[in-house]
């Protein structure tokens, strides 16, 4: 899209939702959010970043192929659900850690890790659909 | 440790050995054979160990629970039948890994070919000590993949390819009856194991069931051991390597069936409909077996018709059922395994080391390969049932069921001999045509092989001749346990070399005599054969190629009708069956919603949305083009939204906004790609009629919602998930905790789902618009003669 004033907005757009959709996947737990809706919001700014400058940029500063993405996300959802196996719980039980960092506590846990595999996998999928679509599409 | 995990592992050894076969094949070369070999001689010592415990009558059995709530097990039943083909198939196959490390010495696919040949082995051991009827099942089938990938192991030609298909097709089908015939059983005995099962006495045979159950196990039982007119697929399965034949279709695989047939005899046995099926298939399985390998003059289709004609041999005398045919099967069973086996790996070194296997090719090699051809001669006399051999005792024992007087008994025993003595007639000719006459020569320099290709075909050889020389030894603690399970009851075999006058050797000689008349007259007699198949001209194997070309071409035809490829079919369809389910049920069931409430306060700001939605909507409607459409659409989503926010459910609105969002930038995205008209071009009567599927559809959703909500709400989940959300999972926002932590498996599914679909549609888009309407144009006009080229 040629509007200078779309051109001039989109990087600040995008970084300010790609901010947003990992606060959103972050606090998803006990506030509304997490990791699907967290993927759209950072699918979301890929396309508006995509209508300003092109599909090439957007494949350039996301580096990884789209689908390589969803498939982290998915290799990290699938282990957030074996390492349960390994500390003898049923697949999938989510398992809490509090580690101190920076004289904070931090709770991590394999939910999260699952969340993320969620976010990654949306963001990867319909990223690359969408990506797809609008690099032969152009006008 | 103890048995139970030792025989465990036994099983899992050869899958194990054939995981790490390539990799030592590689590094190895054919040497590798020695140390892989030494996997089926472990599983054999393993099992010889429970010989002596066997053979005093004693069965053993052990295993694993596998799906408990199904009454699943992974377990196994050990007495003197499985012992037995265990025995055989660990035995048998380490001298077949040996012959596969010399026949294909510098294969490029060694490797590949040990592994498959390993995995066989560890199936065919699984089936016949499977004591569960799934167990059984599994291996059952699994024994068919691996013979597929065996037989097409030299996947270039076209010829093996058909082959293996033929055999996967023939007896995985054959296999899918066997499970419906073992669900019968299981229905009415209640019983998963074969254990149970035999401990039931004649209330199987007296249900209404019976036929049907014993109809589908035969089904399995015959295209596995390819009786007639199942038997097309084993000559044609000759296109595998050697040792391949040697050990799937002669000692192994194809006694599946025979097995099968042996195991259930007990309890399914002795019927007249047992007795006339088996009987009947297996003597003409025998007798045209037999007459087809006369045919033939390539050594490995000679004696795979041969086998043929041995398994229609033991299927009858396991319908005969007297006490004496029983023996004669187990006695034959071990015999034929022995020198086939033997014969097959003789024609694989001759084919070998002088490049040929044609009898018309072959003559004179006997001072050249001194070793093969005592080894051939040694397994047909075994195989003609000459003395001092184990044949002889199983011809003899066999000639002993026939002492009865009457019409069907003399019957039997003419046609046996005939087949007997055309068997004979071809295991000479085997035996002996290469080795004798006047020299020809051969497309390779023939030479003796090497030691990796002799040994297999030796130890048999000798075993043929050591077992009957000690025959007393060997039918205490092999025949007469193996003969008892066939039976159900304790059995004594006794039959030995002394010699006993009597009917059985007065048929022995006959068949001797006739056997030497068709040796003489082999030419004359193969050219008879050739005649009347040339008239007879169809057979079951062009039976087999029509049925295909049948199945693919309603294939086509199902598929064309069903999916011709229009979008707007599918879409009319799949929405009219909707709108039908919606509308027609409540209707049939009087379940109509009542008349709703509608309060006469809704706040005006919830009506200022409400009419922001229908207003979406009549924009739609009225869009002159699809773009504009496309975007009034989502002021309905974003109303939608919005609705939910007021309503408390900020997640689903916060997501519903986003999947608004980015529907209406991917199908924008798509009407730019697809370069459609930007106008709807349906014309009145098609717009009538999708506008009708749209409000039936709408309306039929409306009324069910209305129902839905008018049902009480059950809490029970919401204070479930409201009293554990914060407490277990550790997070207030319950929606996500459920998302995430308790329902998780679900979400793993669905996010696989949607990585699945994005590559689908990843694939879609990057087809061109352009090459798509010039690849596919003329593809979907010869692919239903490619498809036949290929079957």
């Amino acid at each position: 899209m040629k509007s200078v004033i779309f051109r001039t907005v989109a990087p600040v757009l995008t970084s300010l939702m790609a901010l947003f959709s990992i606060f959103v996947l972050l606090r998803g737990h006990n506030e509304p959010g997490g990791g699907f809706i967290g993927g759209l919001i950072a699918v979301s700014a890929l396309a508006i970043y995509g209508m300003a400058y092109g599909v090439e940029t957007v494949r350039r500063a996301i580096f990884f192929h789209p689908m390589a993405i969803a498939g982290a996300g998915l290799l990290a959802a699938t282990l957030a659900g074996l390492i349960s196996i390994f500390a003898r719980v049923p697949f999938m039980t989510g398992l809490w850690i509090y580690p101190a960092i920076l004289g904070l506590e931090v709770p991590l846990s394999t939910v999260l890790l699952f969340d993320a595999g969620v976010y990654l996998v949306v963001v990867g999928a319909i990223g690359s659909i969408a990506l797809s679509l609008e690099e032969r599409g152009g006008e | 440790m103890d048995v139970t995990a030792l025989t465990f592992m036994a099983l899992a050894l050869p899958f194990a050995a054939a995981l790490v076969a390539p990799g030592l094949t590689r590094f190895l070369g054919q040497n590798a054979a020695w140390v892989l070999a030494l996997a089926p001689a472990a599983i054999f010592l393993h099992f010889f160990r429970f010989v002596p415990e066997v053979a005093s009558g004693e069965s053993l059995t052990g295993g694993y629970a596998w799906i408990p709530s199904f009454n699943v097990s992974f377990s196994w039943l050990i007495d003197g039948l499985s012992l037995t083909f265990v025995l055989l198939i660990s035995g048998i196959g380490a001298l077949i890994v040996l012959y596969s490390g010399g026949y294909l010495k510098g294969h490029p696919q060694q490797g590949r070919f040990f592994c498959f040949i390993l995995m066989f082995m560890g199936s065919m051991q699984g089936l016949v000590v499977a004591d569960s009827f799934l167990m059984l099942f599994v291996f059952w089938e699994l024994t068919s993949i691996t013979s597929f990938l065996l037989i097409g192991f030299d996947h270039g030609r076209e010829a093996a390819r058909r082959a293996a298909l033929q055999a996967l097709v023939v007896t995985g089908g054959g296999g899918l009856l066997l499970l419906a015939g073992l669900l019968i059983l299981w229905n009415v005995s209640g019983v998963t194991q074969l254990s149970l099962l035999l401990s039931f006495g004649s209330e199987l045979k007296e249900s209404p069931f019976y036929l049907a159950a014993l109809l589908l196990v035969l089904g399995g039982a015959f295209t596995k051991s390819a009786q007639f007119p199942f038997h097309f697929w084993l000559p044609n399965a000759m296109e595998a390597p050697t040792p391949v034949s040697a050990y799937l279709h002669s000692a192994t695989m194809v006694k599946a069936g025979v097995y099968l047939l042996m195991r259930l005899n007990p309890v399914l046995g002795g019927t007249p409909e047992w007795q006339l099926f088996l009987s009947l298939f297996g003597v003409a399985t025998l007798v045209i077996g037999a007459a087809l390998a006369v045919r033939e003059s390539d050594l490995k289709l000679m004696l795979a018709y041969t086998t043929m004609a041995s398994l229609g041999l033991l299927v009858m005398l396991i319908g005969l059922g007297s006490p004496h045919a029983i023996e004669a099967a187990a006695l034959y069973l071990v015999a034929h395994a022995l020198f086939k086996g033997a014969l097959f790996m003789v024609a694989g070194i001759l084919d070998h080391e002088t490049g040929s296997r044609d009898l018309s090719h072959l003559g004179g090699l006997r001072s050249t390969m001194p070793l093969t051809f005592s080894v051939a001669l040694a397994a047909a006399l075994s195989m003609g049932g000459l003395p001092p051999f184990f044949g002889f005792l199983a011809k003899e024992e066999l000639y002993s069921a026939f002492t009865a007087t009457d019409l069907r008994s003399a019957l039997f025993a003419t046609l046996t001999v005939l087949g007997n003595a055309l068997m004979f007639a071809v295991a000479f000719a085997v035996a002996l045509k290469p080795f004798l006459g006047p020299r020809v020569s051969t497309p390779k320099h023939a030479h003796e092989g090497p030691l990796l290709l002799w040994i297999g075909p030796a130890v048999l050889a000798l075993k043929g001749l050591s077992i009957a020389l000690m025959s007393g030894f060997a039918h205490r603690l092999i025949s007469s346990p193996t003969a008892s399970a066939i039976a159900g009851e304790p059995r004594t075999v006794e039959i030995s070399l002394a010699p006993h006058l009597g009917l059985p050797l007065v048929l022995s000689a006959l068949t001797v005599a006739l056997g030497l008349a068709f040796y003489v007259n082999l030419a004359r007699l193969r050219a008879a054969m050739k005649a009347i198949l040339i008239d007879i001209g169809w057979g079951p194997d062009r039976g087999f190629d029509q049925f295909m070309r049948g199945l693919v071409r309603f294939a086509v035809a199902v598929t064309r009708r069903l999916q011709g490829g229009r979008f707007e079919v599918y879409m009319t369809a799949t929405f009219a069956l909707v709108a039908f389910i919606l509308l027609a049920v409540p209707l049939r069931y009087g379940e109509f919603p009542r008349a709703p409430f509608f309060s006469a306060d809704v706040p005006a700001h919830e009506l200022a949305i409400m009419a922001i939605a229908v207003g979406g909507l009549f924009a739609v409607v009225v869009a002159a083009d699809r773009l504009t459409a496309i975007v009034s659409l989502g002021i309905q989503g974003f109303a939608v939204a919005v609705i939910y926010l007021l309503y408390g459910a900020p997640d689903l609105s916060f997501t519903q906004l986003m999947v608004e969002t980015l529907s209406v930038v991917v199908l924008a995205l798509v009407m730019t790609r697809l370069q459609l008209s930007p106008a709807d071009h349906r014309p009145l009567p098609e717009k009538l009629r999708d506008v009708a599927i749209a409000l039936a559809c709408g309306l039929g959703f409306g009324l069910f919602l209305l129902r839905v909500t008018a049902v009480p709400f059950d809490r029970t989940l919401t204070e479930f998930f409201n009293l554990y959300s914060k407490s277990v999972a550790h997070g207030a926002n319950v929606v996500n905790v459920i998302i995430v932590d308790f329902r998780a498996t679900d979400t793993l599914g669905e996010i696989a789902v949607v990585m699945i679909t994005g590559l689908a549609i990843l694939a879609l888009v990057r087809l061109r618009a352009g090459s798509l309407k010039r690849a596919v144009a003329p593809e979907l006009s010869t692919d239903e003669s490619a498809m036949e080229e290929r079957v």
